[in-house]
């Protein structure tokens, strides 16, 4: 137990920074947000739990992710996590895309994430694959 | 006994999880709150020295159960003024609502098919009515809100006809803490015969009820939410119509006679009891009414609307604070402009401050309110003024972060 709460207490403190940080930034300043003209793919990604809703555009060619887009709003955790998944996958092969996990989100976001918020972390890397590699495979 | 902060600092050394975690901030009642010494005690009484099975043995210990599982009802049962036959143990409101929807149907009349509610629903008061009118053929109406998201009665009033089989409302809206105009909806319904039932998930924690004054068919609580334990509720319901409602379970302890091809049920409440019920959960029950009896509900709410007023005093001080609905008790619903309201929530977390930021089950409502969720913070009769300051100091910060730059 009391490991336990000394761990909390440093996530908690960690945590404070994170809002502070690139995450705020890109809460602000999404990148990628906007609409695609030429797309292969496009879908909805929601979070019934809190109500994250984005629209996402996907541009593959040759298996290939050309380009990348979104719009609509979330929290910061998964508006920032949109944002450089979204950097990260352009110019990456689909099936690359499709090993990503949940690690990999959270190297690119750099703070502990708790349970309760992984949902929002991860929600678009999940939806990408869900709808770019069903329909490519 | 009239409660001020002092009083309060001190019924607050009666709640251990508050006393083990003496910076927690909790203004999460709406979803359920902590619970007394007493009622932890009592319970764990029950099973070292009570525990056996209640309406069986002949033994002595399973008639002592028995004495106290039935004790509990008539105490709960006068909690609201209503009979122990009339006083049924279910889980909790959810399914209590659910239970109601799926046995209703055996005492409707024919031709009336029409089903009326509010957007202001929780789930558990929306979800089992558009499913049953979904099963049944009927029509789910629902009263409009006024722009202030208080129900419009003169619309409302126009919903209702021969053909309304029942209307289902919240006493007091789990999202907003309105409270709602249940005497004239239960009017409005009477004219037209139509049966009337209460969600009182939020109303019996902090309001006197009185069933045969309101005069409503059936009304539905949980224990949970008023310091009792999970998994434990109340269905009441109007004796007369009680005995002619179909049972919702069948199994053990609720039959008169079974033969191989019929069955017939035993007298109430215990027709609508089948199976082992939560015996401990509703002695449990039973010593947090006690607890509430003790304080006087009245002074509960009097010591709420202190809290609720000087919250939103404060709030509307701060810029960038929306805060949504009218007449709030105890219940107060809010967004920083801008902001996701897990967002807020986290940052109050980090500050040992629990509140809700999300849906609240009302997602119909969230799209009236043309929202995605709402930041929710709502008290009970341990927080203290000291709760309200460190919450509006925390969304002060919360702006600050937010809305000020890096």
């Amino acid at each position: 137990m009391g490991i336990e709460k000394e761990k909390i207490a440093e996530e908690v403190k960690m945590y404070r920074e994170m809002y502070k940080e690139h995450i705020l930034d890109l809460y602000k300043n999404p990148s990628n947000y906007g609409e695609l003209a030429d797309f292969t793919h496009h879908f909805r990604s929601y979070n019934s739990l809190c109500g994250d809703d984005f629209k996402i555009w996907v541009d593959v060619k040759d298996n290939k992710i050309k380009d990348v887009s979104f719009t609509g709003s979330g929290c910061a955790i998964s508006t920032a996590a949109s944002s450089m998944v979204s950097d990260k996958i352009i110019g990456m092969n689909i099936w690359d895309v499709s090993r990503m996990n949940q690690e990999d989100v959270l190297e690119l976001l750099h703070i502990p994430v708790s349970s309760g918020r992984m949902k929002c972390a991860v929600l678009f890397l999940k939806s990408v694959q869900e709808n770019v590699l069903k329909d490519d495979n | 006994m009239r409660l001020n902060n002092e009083r309060v600092m001190n019924l607050k050394t009666r709640f251990p999880l508050l006393i083990s975690n003496q910076n927690l901030v909790y203004l999460d009642n709406a979803s359920t709150t902590q619970k007394p010494q007493e009622v932890i005690d009592i319970i764990k009484k029950y099973y070292e020295r009570f525990n056996a099975n209640v309406n069986r043995g002949v033994y002595n210990l399973s008639q002592e159960s028995t004495i106290l599982f039935e004790k509990s009802r008539k105490i709960t049962a006068k909690f609201i003024n209503a009979k122990p036959e009339e006083t049924i143990f279910t889980k909790g409101t959810t399914e209590s609502l659910n239970f109601l929807s799926y046995t209703i149907d055996s005492i409707i009349e024919k031709g009336k098919d029409e089903i009326i509610i509010s957007p202001l629903e929780h789930h558990s008061n929306l979800i089992p009515w558009q499913q049953l009118a979904k099963r049944n053929n009927m029509k789910l109406l629902y009263m409009p809100l006024k722009k202030d998201l208080t129900l419009d009665l003169k619309e409302a009033k126009k919903l209702f006809s021969e053909k309304t089989a029942l209307v289902s409302i919240s006493h007091i809206s789990n999202t907003l803490g309105t409270i709602q105009p249940i005497e004239k909806i239960i009017k409005f319904a009477k004219k037209v015969g139509a049966y009337t039932i209460i969600d009182a998930a939020q109303s019996a924690p902090r309001k006197k009820i009185d069933v045969k004054k309101l005069d409503c068919d059936f009304l539905a609580f949980s224990g949970h939410k008023m310091m009792g334990p999970t998994g434990i509720g109340v269905l009441y319901g109007k004796e007369e119509l009680l005995k002619k409602l179909r049972p919702f379970q069948f199994g053990g302890g609720m039959i008169d006679s079974v033969e191989l091809k019929n069955s017939t049920w035993t007298t109430l409440p215990e027709k609508f009891e089948a199976g082992t019920p939560d015996i401990a959960g509703a002695i449990g029950l039973a010593k947090a009414v006690s607890f509430i009896q003790d304080i006087e509900v009245e002074n509960i709410v009097e010591w709420e609307e202190k809290l609720t007023e000087m919250a939103i005093r404060e709030m509307k001080k701060i810029p960038h604070v929306i805060i949504y609905g009218k007449n709030n008790i105890g219940i107060i619903s809010f967004n920083v402009d801008g902001v996701h309201p897990h967002d807020v929530a986290s940052i109050m977390n980090d500050n040992d401050i629990a509140i809700r930021g999300g849906h609240h089950c009302a997602i119909p409502l969230m799209k009236e309110m043309e929202v995605s969720g709402t930041c929710r913070i709502s008290f009970y009769l341990y927080n203290t003024l000291f709760d309200v300051r460190k919450f509006i100091e925390t969304l002060k910060e919360v702006v600050q972060i937010f809305k000020n730059g890096n």
